[in-house]
């Protein structure tokens, strides 16, 4: 930019003078100002308003190409007034909001598959719950790392991708719009997935 | 000069003063001597209070006792995009109440962003003999039935506009409360209804009503009922219809078409929800009349957006969805010479790829073709610094620049750059700019350029910008007329606010929110700045449940001669003289 200012040599100190206290105050020592540096909350995300999770926020310029750059959706982003997105009218949420969001569920092994309804659920705990008591078996731990751990079994869902993912590593509402269906694996595969392939 | 001041007798001040309309120049006459500071608040009629909660009635009606006309504020602009809690405030009902005592005379009510009840509507209907106006703008917590008590009770009433309310509406009888011998409405706008009002009460209405000018209807009425409407009502300057969607049947479109011709004052059209394309030829006729068209709940496709702008040369503001592509707006530029304001509003925000062929081309188009452009507020996927620099230079006049780029941070797309350079070109060329909106990757450099460029500034909304304090200082200290300025997600800490304590006083407002603002430093400005309000917003619990250095969810600062107000949440912390007592 033609004319612009030099900024990063030659700040006019006096009149820009950043302190702690207000203009007039004499405060001598910088109080010590602990996790205001960057954008990162210290409290674990929460549930917003609008029923998605907050997005994680890194160094100031995010990394586009990120393959795990989450695409939650961010309240009031973009700012687009409520009754313009309503008046939009998708017609596939609305389908989805009014039907419930029917998925269906094959287990490896058992002779036929079941359907369920994803609304039902608040989160994965309840989802992981309702399976086992559906299919009668035990689900292990789940963990970022290392999948679920102790057991035999996995529960798996294909996203809108056609790919195969297990259950869990995304949050919850980007789950909820984009499994088209499940399966909970047994055996050698699950464990396959299991260790983070 | 003080002895012509003296000289003069007090009639003849007031008949000069009553030329006056300004606020600004009214304030600046009151500020004259104490005999013109007193003649001045006796014949004041209008009143403007930007925030409801800078000041409270009763000062209000103990200065200015013969007011016809307030508008009043409430929520910060951010609660349109649900950044603020429910029940954060914004009730007018004191305000109603106060002047219902006070002002028998009252004739006219905006309101903007503020809660108003059914009890509301009910006592100003009954309040005011003489009640002409009633716009409420973006307000909510009413229902149908405060609007059957206004419709029933205001014999008088000129306008009700209830744009983009948010209105519980179980039924649509309240239209019906309208006596037969109410004839006096000249503007009705209902476009943020959802339920269908009763059409055949709807058409006598507007039938018995020969200055209606302004007619907004809302979605429920069908393209079917906008014919009769239209032709007892010919005078009609500015038309809202409503769906325009019916199955392709000649007599309907014949009907349709001439409806619209016979209406030779229209200067405005709205509304045109689910649009079935083969209907649009039915405006063809009026189009050349045309200044303003607000297509953006019309989901009609370039091709057909392209036949109908190429026919407005009178256009003067175009509200349209992306799906005009950059082909229709080369079209705008090309037919629409007259263009002063276009906004263009995404038709698929959510989705991650582009839907639409909508780029930073079609906006440089417009800046090229469309010399008098001077308001924009343009949502895309994809920016340059060029093409900003191209738009700055070829309108030195705009006004108010708004810009979001859909996917927070992005970057020049070929250069790979902030886009600070781009926006510091708006800032430079456009001397006039008041209002603007950041959007991009953006680093703590447009703030300089902001700071030294925008002299002119009055509204800055910043969102996932900014690399530290410096940037929030550079706009605090250089921005010489900034009175709103909201921020959101932006590493924007205690420093810059607190060595800019005092410039917060010269401001309506600040909103920062996601932001790096510690509760001790708002402790701190609340202790050292009384006509301050300094709300913590924090939906987390009370802010001394956690450290001091943790940063404040949200935050809320505005001027006030109304201390502390008594009507907050629990989730609104106020920071005054007393919180360091209160909290520790």
């Amino acid at each position: 930019m033609e004319g612009g200012v030099v900024y990063e040599n030659d700040l006019n100190l006096k009149a820009t003078e950043l302190r702690l206290g207000l203009p007039g105050t004499e405060r001598n020592e910088e109080q010590p100002v602990s996790c205001t540096r960057n954008n990162k909350r210290p409290l674990p995300e929460t549930r917003d308003q609008d029923g998605g999770t907050k997005a994680k926020y890194d160094a100031p310029h995010a990394d586009p190409d990120t393959p795990h750059a989450p695409k939650a959706q961010i309240v009031g982003w973009p700012p687009i007034r409520s009754y313009r997105k309503n008046s939009l009218q998708q017609p596939k949420q609305t389908e989805a909001e009014s039907a419930g969001m029917y998925v269906k569920v094959s287990m490896d092994g058992a002779p036929y598959l079941r359907k369920i309804d994803l609304k039902v659920y608040k989160g994965y705990p309840e989802l992981l719950k309702a399976l086992e008591n559906m299919f009668k078996f035990t689900i292990g731990e789940y963990s970022e790392r290392e999948g679920y751990k102790g057991s035999e079994y996995a529960p798996t869902y294909e996203d809108k991708d056609g790919d195969w993912m297990l259950v869990g590593d995304v949050p919850w509402d980007m789950f909820m719009s984009s499994c088209k269906r499940m399966r909970v694996m047994k055996g050698s595969e699950a464990r396959g997935l299991g260790c983070g392939a | 000069m003080l002895r012509m001041a003296r000289s003069l007798p007090e009639e003849v001040l007031e008949h000069v003063f009553s030329f006056i309309h300004s606020d600004k120049d009214r304030n600046a006459i009151s500020m004259v001597c104490k005999s013109w500071y007193e003649i001045e608040r006796w014949c004041r009629r209008r009143i403007f209070v930007g925030n409801c909660y800078a000041v409270n009635p009763s000062m209000v009606i103990r200065r200015f006792p013969e007011v016809r006309s307030v508008e009043l504020k409430g929520k910060p602009h951010f609660a349109d995009f649900n950044l603020v809690p429910d029940g954060w405030g914004g009730y007018v009902y004191p305000w109603i109440a106060a002047m219902a005592n006070a002002y028998p005379w009252l004739e006219e009510i905006s309101l903007k962003r503020m809660v108003v009840t059914d009890e509301t509507l009910e006592l100003i209907a009954k309040s005011f003999k003489n009640f002409k106006v009633l716009v409420l703008s973006s307000c909510e917590g009413f229902s149908t039935d405060g609007l059957a008590a206004i419709a029933a009770n205001c014999r008088n009433l000129r306008q009700l506009d209830l744009r983009e309310s948010e209105v519980d509406d179980p039924s649509g009888h309240w239209l019906s409360h309208f006596p037969d011998s109410f004839t006096s409405l000249v503007s009705l706008n209902i476009s943020c209804l959802g339920s269908e009002v009763n059409f055949s009460a709807l058409e006598h209405l507007v039938g018995r009503c020969p200055n209606l000018r302004t007619l907004r209807l809302n979605r429920a009425v069908p393209l079917d009922r906008l014919a009769n409407i239209l032709r007892r009502a010919p005078q009609l300057v500015e038309l809202g219809a409503g769906t325009y969607s019916a199955e392709l049947r000649p007599d309907v479109f014949s009907s349709i078409a001439g409806a619209f011709s016979g209406c030779k004052e229209l200067k405005s059209l709205s509304g045109f929800w689910d649009v079935v394309p083969g209907y649009l030829p039915a405006i063809y006729p009026i189009c050349s009349s045309l200044t303003s068209l607000n297509l953006s709940y019309a989901t009609i496709q370039s091709p057909d957006l392209v036949k109908l702008v190429s026919q407005c040369q009178s256009l003067q503001r175009l509200w349209v969805l992306d799906y005009i592509e950059d082909i229709g707006l080369e079209a705008l530029a090309a037919f629409c010479k007259d263009l002063q304001e276009l906004r263009v509003f995404p038709s698929e925000p959510f989705a991650l790829e582009p839907n639409v062929s909508l780029t930073e081309q079609g906006l440089v188009s417009v800046s090229e073709g469309c010399l008098k452009l001077h308001s924009v507020l343009y949502f895309c996927r994809q920016m340059t610094n060029d093409a900003l620099v191209t738009i700055a230079r070829n309108c030195p006049k705009m006004t108010r620049f708004r810009l979001c780029i859909i996917e927070p941070r992005t970057s020049d797309y070929i250069t790979l750059q902030p886009l600070d350079d781009g926006f510091g070109a708006i800032v430079e060329h456009c001397k006039d700019l008041r209002r603007l909106s950041l959007s991009g990757l953006l680093t703590d450099r447009v703030f300089e350029y902001i700071g030294t460029h925008a002299k002119k500034l009055e509204m800055l909304s910043v969102a996932f910008a900014g690399d530290s304090d410096l940037g929030l200082h550079h706009v605090l200290y250089g921005c010489e007329n900034l009175r709103k300025l909201e921020i959101r997600d932006c590493p924007f800490g205690d420093k810059a606010l607190l060595a800019n304590a005092a410039k917060l006083e010269t401001m309506r407002s600040l909103w920062m929110s996601s932001c790096s603002v510690s509760f001790g430093a708002c402790k701190l400005l609340g202790q050292k700045m009384p006509r301050l309000n300094i709300e913590v917003i924090d939906e987390r619990g009370p802010p001394d449940s956690r450290p001091e250095s943790c940063p404040v969810e949200k935050l809320y600062i505005y001027r006030t001669l109304a201390g502390p107000r008594f009507d907050m949440p629990g989730f609104v912390w106020t920071m005054d003289e007393d919180s360091a007592l209160r909290f520790s």
